[in-house]
């Protein structure tokens, strides 16, 4: 009995320390989260999210607030599943100056917007290693143009929008000699620069050209948001390392009590531009367009880019300390306020329009870096938040007035108000969280329902899959006043911001298939009976169709090691999700995926003599297994005729030879 | 002989505006659903033309044999508007001469086109869905493919609905007020 009581009394001492453990996630999920992010089978998200791919170089689509994977749109990066950079048709998407670039580092994302709101016509994207900026058309999901930015690099403050869209901008991060020139790293203080770009962006097709670029001091331009209303002339770039370091950064370009915020009057500088105050400079760098109704894209190289330097400009450019090296520059859905976060910094300074324009016009200036004026910290200051938590990075708004911070070290998102500056609510994030997006949480008028977290370290928060490991995102309810963890999803790539906008914006305007008729492609087989082989020299081009469930042509003979051949396939249907995929055995190249009314080119090099099958890679119908042909690749010299058809059935030679 | 009533008159009137609506709008629909087309497919038929889903329709139908629909095949495109035409010239000679025997004549010709028609369009389906090419790549024994002359039938994957449309009940509401003006014109002669 007392053995009984002992065994009784250990199992309760183990019980109470068992409910010592320290807090985790699960006791922050509350009881009907399920029930708000479950989205019927056949029903759809209320939110399309739009999120960068990071290292992927492409970018991402979900649903919210399932978080369901839609698509992945191949911007920056080659994509064999649909043949992206890969078919002649798209490799130009992928030129640069220095070539092609087929891969980049995609951070950024920002909606086309008319009048400070979503309009839900493009979206645009950064691509951080090799500066570019693109436009993806949001009928299609398609990127349709792709420009680069000279005399920058680490492309990280873009591609952020003004007020209408009239310009994209791209900041330098990392600075570079203007020109390319050949300097010594060590002259980094008088060679080095960092640009402001501003790309202009063509109102009725969306087409960009760089304007101009402001010449800035070397320096790390790291991100950036336009103004709104009242601030609608200017734009905001937060910048780090005015220590002006060229080697270990992580400790020289910390030294600093404060950097900067660098307001920009995108107005003035666009007057100065008109009226010649800047200078043509010789540059290098693609400006690549996909058309489509060719459904091919062009590389143009252009030639020179406009320069501005503040010096000449006045009235162009002010800086505003900022402490502890900025990260995020968000402008609040008013216009009025600007959040700066200081990544190392234990506060978040939040700076008043109002203040900054009375400070500019009192000249309340503490000084000048490289010339260009310093407002005084305190007189631009509309407060700063207290205590916030550590390792301030992104702000969003839901437009009721509050404002929702990311803290990387302290892995939270913290709620504050902007008008008193106070803390209102604080909800954990696992792990990390990197940028946070709250659907229009950037411009004039914000869906303030749910808020996602980026996170940027994931550990054990699915099942584990070896060293590497999927990025994590979090889905938050923030219509009460109290933030409510809802989602865990995994993501592709590695997110850093994203764009939701609610799906009406988007989803009655989908292209479902191209117009057959319309198909202005060169090598266009428009029917069966135009289907054709012909050759020139060692270029075999051959004209090809697909429709459920064959290929004209599907046998083609006359083929030799060494030639080029281009197989043009045309996909003759005109239903909605009746594409047709094309692959010969042994391409170096790969798969083309072709949409209905389409042409793409995939170009074969025969290597090796032999019978090459190829078919159709996407399951199309009940008789694609049987939706292939085969060329025969014969020795160079052979003098194997040029033949080619489909359901030609011819007796068989050898047979003939036999019974003689 | 005996005069037509005023209700009479003005019927041939609104038969012939009814009549007319054949060539604004469509007379029958054949609606198809299957699990792979949640929206449905539709083939719409016209007086003089056959329109909607038509081209999908025509590549679905070669994995089993059907032949391909073509405006061009069907002469009907040109001999239904022409009768129809000269139906509604018809009334207005009617209308002129004002006998009630020729509102008789007029209703027995409009059952004559119905019935014809429609014995025409059943011969059509019965051909489309058994005169099926031997070469198929999906043959099923003892499948044709006839799709219903009015109502509804499962065809395979497909669930099939044939209906009149706007038109064809237009048709159907003159084809009702004919018989009824008919019966009230009897009764009228009977009566006096």
């Amino acid at each position: 009995m007392n053995k009984f009581l002992i065994t009784l009394g250990s199992l309760a001492v183990i019980a109470t320390t068992q409910s010592c453990k320290m807090k985790n996630a699960d006791s922050v999920v509350s009881g009907d989260a399920a029930a708000k992010v479950y989205v019927a089978p056949g029903k759809y998200d209320e939110f399309y999210n739009f999120v960068s791919g990071g290292f992927s170089g492409n970018v991402t689509v979900y649903g919210l607030p399932s978080g369901r994977l839609l698509k992945t749109i191949p911007v920056f990066s080659v994509f064999p599943e649909n043949g992206y950079g890969y078919s002649e048709e798209t490799k130009p998407m992928l030129n640069t100056s220095n070539g092609p670039v087929a891969w980049d580092d995609q951070h950024h994302l920002e909606l086309s917007q008319t009048d400070g709101k979503q309009d839900g016509r493009w979206i645009f994207a950064n691509a951080n290693n090799t500066p570019r900026v693109a436009r993806i058309d949001l009928t299609t999901f398609r990127t349709a143009e792709i420009i680069q930015i000279p005399n920058s690099a680490g492309n990280h403050s873009s591609p952020f929008a003004t007020e209408n869209t009239e310009y994209v901008v791209a900041g330098t991060r990392f600075s570079v000699p203007l020109g390319d020139a050949d300097v010594p790293i060590s002259s980094f203080k008088k060679n080095f620069r960092s640009t402001a770009s501003f790309i202009k962006v063509d109102k009725a097709t969306g087409n960009m050209n760089i304007a101009f670029q402001i010449v800035l001091p070397g320096m790390n331009l790291d991100l950036s948001h336009a103004g709104k209303g009242p601030s609608h002339d200017w734009f905001f770039f937060s910048c780090y390392n005015t220590e002006q370091a060229y080697t270990m950064l992580e400790v020289n370009a910390s030294q600093k009590d404060k950097d900067f915020i660098v307001a920009v009057n995108w107005k003035k500088a666009e007057e100065y531009a008109n009226s010649g105050k800047g200078h043509k400079m010789p540059a290098s760098y693609a400006h690549n367009t996909y058309d489509e109704t060719a459904h091919t894209a062009k590389s143009v190289i252009e030639k020179d880019v406009l320069v501005l330097d503040p010096k000449d400009c006045p009235d162009m450019v002010y800086m505003i300390p900022c402490p502890k090296s900025p990260h995020g520059a968000d402008v609040d859905p008013t216009g009025e306020y600007i959040v700066g976060s200081g990544k190392l910094a234990a506060l978040i300074p939040v700076f008043s329009f109002e203040k900054i324009t009375k400070a500019i016009q009192d000249k309340q200036f503490e000084g000048n870096f490289y010339g260009i004026p310093v407002i005084k910290y305190e007189a631009a200051l509309h407060g700063e938040v207290k205590k916030p938590g550590l390792g301030p990075l992104h702000t969003e708004f839901d437009g009721r007035g509050n404002a929702y911070t990311s803290m990387f070290l302290s892995s939270e998102v913290v709620k504050w108000r902007l008008s008193d500056l106070q803390v209102l609510d604080r909800a954990p994030t696992y792990y990390s969280v990197g940028h946070l997006m709250i659907p229009g949480g950037d411009t004039k008028s914000p869906t303030g329902k749910y808020l996602v977290a980026y996170n940027k370290i994931t550990k054990d928060r699915y099942l584990p899959t070896g060293p590497e490991l999927c990025q994590s995102a979090q889905l938050y309810d923030i219509s009460g006043d109290k933030m409510q963890l809802l989602l865990d999803f995994p993501t592709a790539g590695e997110p850093h911001y994203g764009q939701a906008c609610p799906a009406d914006l988007i989803k009655d305007k989908q292209v479902k298939f191209y117009d057959i008729n319309k198909n202005k492609n060169e090598f266009l087989t428009l029917g069966e009976k135009k289907a054709n082989v012909i050759r020139k020299g060692n270029r075999v081009d051959v004209y090809m169709t697909a429709i459920r469930s064959h290929l004209v042509p599907d046998n083609i003979e006359g083929v030799y090691v060494g030639d080029d051949v281009y197989f043009h396939v045309t996909n003759l249907e005109q239903d909605w999700d009746i594409p047709h995929g094309f692959a010969v055995k042994n391409s170096s190249s790969v798969d083309l995926l072709i949409m209905p009314g389409e042409t793409q080119t995939v170009k074969f090099t025969a290597q090796k003599q032999g019978i090459y099958p190829f078919y159709c890679t996407d399951f199309c119908s009940a008789l694609h297994q049987e939706m292939s042909g085969y060329m025969r690749v014969s020795p160079k010299g052979s003098n194997v005729p040029l033949k080619f058809g489909t359901n030609v059935i011819a007796p068989d030679p050898t047979a003939v030879a036999a019974t003689k | 002989m005996k005069k037509l009533t005023i209700p009479g008159k003005a019927s041939i009137i609104l038969v012939i505006l009814f009549l007319a609506t054949l060539w604004i709008l469509p007379m029958w629909r054949i609606d198809l659903r299957a699990p792979q087309y949640p929206g449905g497919l539709s083939m719409k038929i016209w007086i003089n033309d056959v329109k909607g889903d038509v081209d999908i329709i025509n590549g679905l139908n070669h994995y089993i044999g059907m032949s391909t629909i073509h405006k061009k095949d069907f002469p009907e495109f040109i001999f239904l508007p022409t009768t129809m035409i000269v139906f509604m010239l018809l009334g207005v000679v009617v209308l002129l001469i004002n006998k009630k025997i020729g509102y008789y004549i007029w209703t027995l010709l409009f059952a004559f086109i119905g019935i014809f028609s429609f014995y025409d369009f059943y011969k059509w389906e019965y051909n489309y869905g058994h005169n099926l090419n031997p070469a198929a790549p999906i043959k099923v024994p003892g499948m044709s493919y006839q799709p219903p002359l009015f109502g509804y039938k499962k065809l395979l994957n497909f669930e099939v609905l044939s209906q009149p449309d706007v038109a064809g009940w237009f048709y159907i509401g003159a084809g009702v007020l004919l018989v009824a003006i008919t019966i009230y014109e009897l009764k009228k002669s009977f009566a006096k």
